[in-house]
């Protein structure tokens, strides 16, 4: 800045704006960086090109080009080269709605919608208010209409005649609102200075931990009718769905309790200090951090709970894929079970990727700045 | 001036009251009969080496620690195990941490009204007005809508002044409040509580800062391994401590 003199260490002078250089890029370069920077890597990109040279035009013959997309007549599949999705366009009904009667699947198609829908409006952050709960509410309301009839002139369908997506998606979002409540419960209460809470808790935790998701179904469907009064029975699907929560709450606790054990005694002691009483403090200051730090985990846990859904076929409910098994058991169509199955996963992919790329989002927004 | 040991009562009706207080950490004789006596209004500045205890003597006051045996008295009410009445002790009583500790998912704004809202039922508009006050007195009305790490360390302890003075309490409790700062922010945080001084407020302040203590310090408390074992008007204090521990204390940090 020194200009004393001719000389001068700054030159002031006034550049106009420019855009950046350009980068180095082209198709080349990128290959060479990426596929070929050296003698393993170019050995592995080769053997990849060649399995996929080899796969790719059998697979695109099998599933599009030889396919048969739409008959009645499984003899036309038989009679093929490719995939039978016929076999999708025939059996969709019972895969997606399972022993729902048939002139009702509408039903089950607006229950679908409704979840569906209700799902994308939470995602956005823009509706997270007390209106989102209330509309919550409502859609649990209709959904349950729905599902049981009964009212304004719909049929009566008992849960013993619910199947398919409409049950995989009620199980899911029942064991997930239903689930984490008791989760954190359960994570307060192992802190808890009360000792027979905390062996109360810690005890719960650990048996649901220490066995199998199947065992915890068995143990619902079959031990539940045993404890309760004579002449009261509660339903199979209430009960695999007691279940459910059961096993979710039992990991969720624990990644509550990760949470909870992650934030510095000082907030507590702030908390204390302008006198909260111990629900305050815990609902408006260590709960809302707990979450926030334990979230990217609890939604590893949420899209597991969805896929631990298919286990509930194994006491008699029929889920998607437990509808789709009843569906392959037609003689006729038996052989296709493959492209069934296809388009099962297709299915859960489609909703574990969303809730997984949702999960990404939430990670970054929290990663950016500490609010959400 | 206030230490009951000699029997002169002081200015003001005493509103914070220990009687022979004693504690431990599992066998360790942390704090050991301390008897200290402190007048509405008045300013009273702990100090002492490292471990002696005046962390844990102050948080006796407000119960985040429990003392053992003694009697701690807070305007009247005594400290006893029994949730309702150390929240309603906790209410009169507001206390500023070294490290802040301010809840760093709320706003300014919500770190303040938090309180008034919860536990005195203010409804809000009263309460964010009572905040802007406060935000004001503290000077950073300007940050109400940040959150708080968005502010410096200094704006941060301000923050942490005006959210324990929003229950309106009898007495405020600082524990080291400027240690954790840089130094050109402790002056800010000193100026605010300087003015808090001379407007009445009840002080018990744990600090360093002998500064602070001879310009608003009605008494100055040495502690030493669990015990008082000076206390005087700054004046004495620093002109002519008695006891060897409290010349060898000073001598480290009065340069
Ligand atoms: N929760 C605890 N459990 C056991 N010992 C403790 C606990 N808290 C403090 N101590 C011990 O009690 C003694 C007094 O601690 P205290 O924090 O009151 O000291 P202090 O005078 O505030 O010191 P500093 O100036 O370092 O803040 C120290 O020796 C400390 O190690
Ligand atoms: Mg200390």
């Amino acid at each position: 800045m020194s200009t004393t003199g001719s000389i001068s260490f700054a030159v002031p002078r006034s550049a106009p704006r420019r855009d950046p250089p350009a980068r180095e890029a082209g198709v080349l370069l990128w290959l060479r960086k990426n596929l070929f920077s050296s003698v393993y890597n170019s050995a592995l990109t080769l053997l990849a090109l060649w399995a996929l040279f080899v796969t790719i035009p059998d697979f695109v013959a099998w599933a599009f080009v030889d396919a048969v997309w739409q008959t009645d007549d499984p003899a036309a599949c038989r009679a093929a080269a490719g995939a039978c999705w016929a076999v999708v366009a025939e059996k969709h009904r019972v895969m997606l709605f399972g022993t729902f009667p048939y002139d009702e699947h509408w039903r089950a198609v607006a229950v679908i919608a409704v979840v569906i829908a209700m799902a994308i409006v939470s995602v956005f952050k823009r509706f997270w208010s007390y209106w989102l709960f209330v509309a919550w509410l409502g859609a649990t309301g209709i959904v349950l209409l729905l599902l049981l009839g009964g009212l304004f002139g719909l049929t009566p369908t008992g849960t013993h005649q619910w199947g398919g997506l409409p049950l995989t998606l009620l199980m899911f979002v029942g064991t997930v609102v239903g689930g984490m409540p008791l989760a954190i419960m359960l994570a307060l209460g192992r802190r808890s200075s009360l000792p027979a809470i905390k062996a109360i808790c810690i005890g719960f935790i650990e048996i649901v931990r220490g066995v199998p998701l199947i065992t915890v179904l068995f143990m619902a469907s079959l031990m539940f009718p045993l404890f309760m009064p004579e002449g009261l029975t509660i339903d199979k699907f209430l009960r695999a769905q007691i279940g459910m929560i059961l096993f979710f709450a039992a990991y969720a606790a624990e990644i509550v309790r990760g949470g909870l054990q992650a934030i510095p005694r000082g907030q507590y002691e702030a908390a204390d200090a302008i006198g909260l009483g111990y629900w305050q403090k815990t609902g408006r200051i260590v709960l809302p951090q707990a979450l926030r730090i334990v979230l990217p985990a609890l939604m590893n846990d949420i899209i597991r709970a969805f896929k631990n859904t298919t286990f509930v076929s194994i006491i008699g409910l029929f889920d998607v894929l437990g509808a789709t098994a009843t569906a392959l058991e037609d003689p006729l169509w038996v052989l296709y079970a493959l492209e069934a199955y296809v388009f099962i996963f297709v299915l859960y992919f489609v909703f574990c990727y969303a809730m997984s790329k949702y999960s990404e989002r939430v990670e970054r927004d929290l990663s950016k700045g500490r609010n959400l | 001036m206030s230490l009951i040991e000699d029997g002169a009562s002081g200015a003001g009706a005493p509103i914070v009251e220990l009687r022979d207080v004693n504690k431990w950490y599992s066998d360790f004789h942390v704090l050991r009969d301390v008897t200290l006596t402190v007048g509405r209004g008045e300013k009273v500045v702990i100090c002492g080496p490292s471990g002696s205890g005046k962390s844990t003597l102050i948080r006796c006051i407000n119960r985040l620690e429990e003392h053992q045996e003694g009697e701690i008295f807070v305007d009247g009410v005594e400290l006893v195990p029994d949730v309702r009445r150390i929240e309603a002790i906790r209410r009169q009583v507001g206390m500023v941490f070294q490290s802040f500790n301010l809840f760093p998912h709320l706003t300014v704004m919500d770190n303040l009204t938090l309180g008034p809202i919860l536990v005195q039922g203010t409804p809000q508009e009263a309460a964010e007005a009572g905040a802007m006050e406060l935000l004001e007195r503290v000077k950073i009305p300007d940050q109400a809508w940040k959150y708080p790490g968005q502010l410096s360390g200094g704006q941060q302890q301000r923050v942490a002044i005006a959210r324990a003075l929003m229950l309106r309490p009898k007495v405020m409790l600082f524990d080291e409040p400027t240690s954790a700062l840089d130094p050109e922010m402790i002056s800010e945080v000193l100026e605010v509580m300087v003015e808090l001084a001379q407007e009445g407020m009840t002080m018990i302040c744990v600090t360093h800062e002998m500064g602070f203590a001879r310009k608003v310090a009605d008494l100055v408390v040495f502690m030493d391994e669990g015990e008082i074992v000076e206390a005087a008007p700054p004046e004495q204090f620093f002109a002519d401590a008695r006891n060897e521990r409290t010349k060898l204390f000073l001598s480290q940090i009065l340069h």
